[in-house]
């Protein structure tokens, strides 16, 4: 029903107007998340600096794990989904499941972002995160700052804002909740880039180059948008794709539509030609940030992805998929051959991330119940071990901060045995050996990839896995094989970060040898595809 | 005067707004250009929404500006950051992060 209709509609009644209907409990979690946030902006500005971080931390994790439990729920009862909130959000198997994911990855990077160490020597002392941002690098009020012990604790309520903005993401129904989503989570993340306590420099030019790009890429993605509404006259996903099926409109807006919408998620991936924010900003980031960018921002990312590529311009799929073979085939292969050149760890593995960006799209291109399932599995999978691995990053550290030079990573097995052997259970993970969950997720999407008929991708694919297993196997050579540096890096370990990192190694384990109860999770939810 | 035209002037503000963000210099314009490809993109919301006859587009049209205000916020706020440190808002000053 158009607008203006409802308003003579209403204006005839005499002016009672009929309210929305929402349906509070399916988009619990959401509310649940973004309430968090904001009792955790009041918590700021009540209560006073010593308490801050202890009252803080306990709520972020409560109102992570309420929103977890709530989406546990929400699955089980599974009635026949619809659409919530008056067609705004589609809360259904895949947004669940994806929903999860991204709470209980969102969860593990709270431990990290919650890690304030001892001020021991090279230790973590105060966290990642700078004291105060405002004050200049170098300064006398930076040092005043450090004196005082005063630890940052606005990265809580702004992951809370980042997280409400992810799960709301994947579940949009229409392109104008999907922006407000983009932008709910991508601000926080501009902001959380800029804060790290060491090599602050890097990271103000990590939060510059983020915002400036991210803010071109969100203006392409709502032109997209504007010109998709003058095709369909709406911007829900389920009308555009009556319009398509009706074969009316214009295609020049159409097709236009689409491929400014397609630039904006695909720059949210990191694809390739799109891509170039990513290593800059990944290793300029503080890292318990960039572990959270690199497993739930990727999730949420794929989940708006495949709802607007499933619904929306599902019979249009002649049309896109040569363009998202193009940039599958580059997303996998420059990402995995300039990998090989870099000698940054963090850089490394953002390459790496561009390059698992590829593996993940060519589940995105089978369009099939098979490609949904082995897709969502394969995110989950690669969440825990990307976060696992930036975690042990946090740990190996040098009088000023992480040991960010691969060569200082030279020996670090003779050092410490455990930490190099748990980084190289991760990079083989990353590399797709069997047994780890790296390679049950790439087989899932290659497999629905080859029957939906694009096997000269997945061929490319597996050249390109084969390509990324010579670096990450460079590293565990270094690691294990050369003498260690004299005055080489030391493991610094907290309670909080270790047991991230035993989370990650757990589900990268769990989900490789026994991956059975996860892929039919998956299959579960995707088996009823997304709700129009 | 035919929508037509409204397009036509939004897709040439939206054009001068990304060849602005791909040619200038300081980072503050290069924020006003993405502002004006936000306008840019008002306009044809607007346009669309006279073309089809519903409300959809010019209460998008308001999402946006508020959106717009809020990353105008987010965004000064990391510039000024930028500035204050290193005393210069070019983004071609901005490079040690490469390779």
């Amino acid at each position: 029903m158009s607008a203006s209709n409802q308003v003579s509609a209403v204006l005839a009644q005499g002016g009672a107007i009929p309210a929305p209907h929402i349906e509070y409990g399916q988009i619990a979690p959401m509310l649940l998340v973004f309430g968090v946030a904001i009792a955790g902006v009041v918590v700021e500005a009540f209560v006073g600096r010593t308490w801050r971080y202890t009252v803080q931390v306990p709520l972020a994790f409560l109102g992570l794990a309420g929103a977890f439990v709530w989406t546990i729920v929400l699955g089980w009862r599974d009635k026949p989904f619809h659409v919530a909130a008056e067609g705004a959000l589609g809360v259904d198997g895949p947004t669940l499941f994806l929903q999860g994911t991204i709470l209980v990855l969102a969860l593990i990077s709270l431990l990290l972002i919650a890690e304030r160490g001892s001020s021991g020597q090279g230790g973590v002392g105060g966290g990642h995160f700078t004291a105060q941002a405002a004050a200049l690098p170098g300064t006398e009020a930076e040092q005043e700052t450090m004196a005082a012990g005063i630890t940052q604790t606005e990265v809580f309520p702004l992951l809370m804002f980042a997280v409400g903005g992810m799960v709301m993401f994947p579940a949009s129904n229409d392109l104008l909740t999907m922006f407000v989503a983009l932008e709910v989570l991508s601000l926080p993340l501009y902001l959380l880039c800029g804060l790290a306590r060491r090599r602050r420099l890097l990271s103000q030019e990590a939060a510059v180059k983020y915002f400036l790009l991210g803010a071109f890429s969100s203006a392409f993605f709502l032109y997209g948008t504007a010109l998709l509404y003058g095709y369909a006259g709406s911007v829900r996903l389920s009308d555009i794709a009556a319009q398509l099926s009706r074969d009316a409109g214009s295609e020049t807006l159409l097709l236009g539509g689409v491929a400014l919408l397609s630039v904006g998620l695909l720059f949210k991936l990191g694809a390739v030609p799109f891509h170039m924010w990513k290593p800059d900003v990944y290793q300029g980031a503080p890292t318990p940030i960039t572990a959270l960018m690199a497993s739930c921002t990727l999730v949420a990312a794929f989940g708006a992805m495949l709802r607007v590529f499933y619904v929306a311009f599902e019979n249009m799929k002649w049309d896109w998929r040569p363009a998202m073979w193009g940039v599958a085939i580059l997303t996998m292969v420059i990402g995995a051959v300039i990998a090989i050149t870099q000698t940054d760890i963090k850089r490394m593995l953002a390459y790496s991330s561009i390059a698992h960006a590829g593996f993940l799209l060519t589940g995105v291109i089978a369009t099939s119940a098979d490609g949904l399932s082995g897709t969502l599995f394969y995110l989950a999978a690669y969440g825990f071990t990307t976060i696992g691995a930036f975690a042990v990053i946090t740990m190996v550290r040098d009088a000023g901060g992480e040991a960010a030079h691969l060569s200082r990573w030279a020996g670090l097995g003779k050092r410490s045995p455990v930490v190099a052997g748990t980084f190289a259970f991760f990079l083989l993970a990353f590399a797709g050996i069997p047994l780890t969950s790296g390679f049950t997720g790439k087989f899932a999407v290659f497999k629905a990839a080859i029957e939906a008929g694009a096997t000269p991708l997945v061929i490319i694919g597996v050249l390109s896995s084969a390509i990324a297993a010579f670096f990450y196997v460079r590293v565990i050579v270094v690691m294990f094989f050369s003498e260690p540096e004299a005055d080489g890096p030391t493991v610094v370990v907290g309670l909080p970060t270790a047991a991230a990192v035993a989370l990650g190694l757990t589900a990268t384990v769990v989900l490789g040898v026994l991956p059975q109860p996860m892929l039919d999770l998956a299959g579960h939810a995707a088996s009823q595809m997304f709700v129009r | 005067m035919s929508p037509g035209h409204y397009l036509a002037l939004s897709t040439i503000l939206f054009t001068i707004g990304a060849v602005g963000v791909l040619v200038r210099r300081n980072a503050i314009v290069v924020f006003m250009c993405v502002e004006l490809m936000l306008n840019a993109t008002n306009l044809a919301f607007v346009t669309f929404a006279r073309m089809h006859g519903n409300l959809d587009g010019q209460i998008i049209a308001f999402f946006v500006m508020v959106v717009a205000a809020a990353e105008v916020v987010v965004g000064l706020a990391i510039i000024m950051t930028i500035f204050r440190t290193r005393r210069s808002s070019s983004v071609d000053d901005a490079n040690l992060l490469k390779y």
